[in-house]
């Protein structure tokens, strides 16, 4: 799985899921084993192990979860990422870590990918705009990758800056939002165990348009903390402004914690409609998470530090 | 050219494609095509299509004084109703599969939401023009007091505008084009007017 080939591949090559399962189910009909087809899906990943944070809800289709993003920079319709950014070059890719450090340095993709077991994590996805997933992740907690960056004791913020370059992603101009995207966790939240980076989803490598090749995934705030494609980490001792924050401080906040009784100012957050499903069912408080990290919260107003 | 858009055969091509959008949703919809959020595509669909067309039916006076064909006035009408017909698919949209019936939810969307507002009031707008847009209630209104009543097509047209500028997250440029749509259509008539003050 270190073979680079294998995560430079791009994603108009790979075999399409529901090609590759209808074919593996023809050669175990022919009793065949699935371990000699690894090189025909060639962005599958191996080794990951289960995770006991992850929901047993049902599973958000791959189809679903794969063409039905918000990724501004690939295009401002949902179904504008999955075709805008095929051709997207997820490989050489290393992020930077300054900062708040003791040494600055560069994490190479495939160093990344080493720096803590991975493990799947089906997680909810709720996004501000009232829609829900869920979403199996493959991932690293993002502790690991804070500790190996050696943070001063003035670090009290992780800064994330994402990939851009209008060259590859010019519908960004139509946005109307200041590019690189940028968003930030308070320490403890970073450090928290459900924090964690993907490099993938359904066993496979990260499709480009869900922020391939690296990600965050936070997932008891909404879906836009969980910056894709990211180039660059940094520590900080004050906080740091989101995108969101600067594009519309009134309605985005720094937190951004999944709340059904603060509403967004121009649509109510108590529902969500699940992917697939027909009738809304109801938001739960930090998305279903408040056991792990309501603590983080204690003595803050939560209306306020929206 | 006149000759052609005077038969009966225009008349039903012209209903045709303004019926099109909202036959290709409804067969998108039965093939199961409407993406991951068939819901959500019904409602920007729908609600794209209310300002199209009512941004059509606005055009057609002056596209009739422009190109010299005064023809065009027999699908004023037909714009008009569907446009009408798209907003009412919207509204049902919002009615029922996002807010399933709630009407306490839903008036507090209305008065709490400026979006909102700002939509209810654009579909409000067009029920009386709807109601009075036969024959017979142009004949019991009088064609002076008919026509001022029409009139509040203009700003039901940019209270959807409105409606659609602050519903969205980013890309301002979408909804600003159909502002600049509507701005240079009231501006032709505008200058119209001037010009009719001034002869």
């Amino acid at each position: 799985m270190t073979n680079r080939n294998i995560f430079s591949l791009p994603y108009s090559e790979v075999t399409p899921k529901r090609d590759y399962l209808s074919r593996r189910a023809l050669l175990a009909a022919a009793g065949f084993s699935f371990a000699g087809l690894r090189a025909a899906a060639a962005t599958k990943l191996t080794g990951y192990r289960k995770s006991p944070f992850s929901t047993s809800e049902k599973q958000t289709p791959y189809n679903a979860i794969t063409s039905y993003n918000n990724y501004y920079e690939f295009g401002l319709d949902k179904d504008m990422p999955a075709r805008n950014a095929r051709n997207f070059k997820t490989s050489p890719w290393t992020i930077r870590i300054d900062g708040e450090v003791a040494k600055e340095k560069a994490i190479d993709f495939d160093a990344l990918v080493k720096m803590a077991p991975l493990e799947e994590r089906v997680y909810r996805l709720r996004c501000v705009e009232g829609w829900s997933m869920v979403v199996p992740w493959i991932g690293f907690p993002l502790s690991a990758l804070i500790k190996a960056a050696e943070p001063t004791s003035k670090a009290k913020y992780v800064r994330f800056e994402t990939y851009f370059n209008l060259k590859q992603m010019p519908e960004a101009r139509y946005a109307g939002m200041p590019f690189p995207y940028v968003e930030a966790l308070r320490m403890d939240e970073a450090m928290h165990p459900l924090t964690i980076l993907s490099v993938g989803l359904y066993g496979e490598t990260l499709p480009n348009q869900n922020g391939a090749p690296v990600r965050l995934v936070v997932p008891w705030k909404y879906g836009f903390k969980s910056a894709k494609s990211i180039v660059r980490i940094r520590f900080t001792e004050k906080q740091p402004a989101s995108t969101w924050m600067i594009a519309n401080g009134r309605e985005y906040g720094f937190y951004a914690n999944v709340n059904p009784e603060v509403d967004h100012p121009r649509w109510s957050q108590a529902k969500e409609r699940r992917i697939g499903e027909f009738g809304k069912r109801d938001t739960l408080k930090f998305n279903g998470y408040g056991d792990q990290v309501a603590s983080l919260y204690s003595g803050l107003d939560l209306r306020k530090n929206y | 050219m006149r000759k052609l858009l005077s038969t009966g055969w225009t008349k039903a091509a012209v209903f045709a494609a303004l019926a099109g959008p909202a036959a290709w949703m409804a067969w998108q919809g039965y093939r199961d095509e409407l993406g991951a959020n068939p819901i959500e595509a019904i409602t920007k669909g729908t609600g794209i299509w209310t300002l199209r067309v009512l941004l059509i039916s606005l055009a057609i006076t002056p596209a009739r004084k422009m190109l010299g064909l005064p023809e065009l006035i027999r699908f004023r009408r037909m714009a008009g109703l569907f446009a009408f017909f798209y907003g009412t698919l919207h509204l049902f949209t919002y009615l029922w599969l996002d807010k399933f019936f709630e009407w306490p939810e839903i008036w507090e969307d209305v008065v709490k939401r400026r979006f909102i507002t700002a939509g209810m009031m654009a579909f409000a707008l067009m029920v009386p023009l709807a109601a009075t847009s036969t024959a017979g209630w142009i004949r019991r209104l009088g064609g002076r007091r008919w026509q001022a009543l029409h009139r509040l097509v203009y700003i039901s047209a940019a209270a959807g505008v409105v409606h659609y500028l602050w519903l969205v997250k980013a890309g301002v440029m979408r909804p600003g084009s159909y502002a600049a749509g509507l701005g240079a259509l009231m501006a032709w008539r505008g200058w119209e007017w001037l010009r009719g003050r001034r002869a």
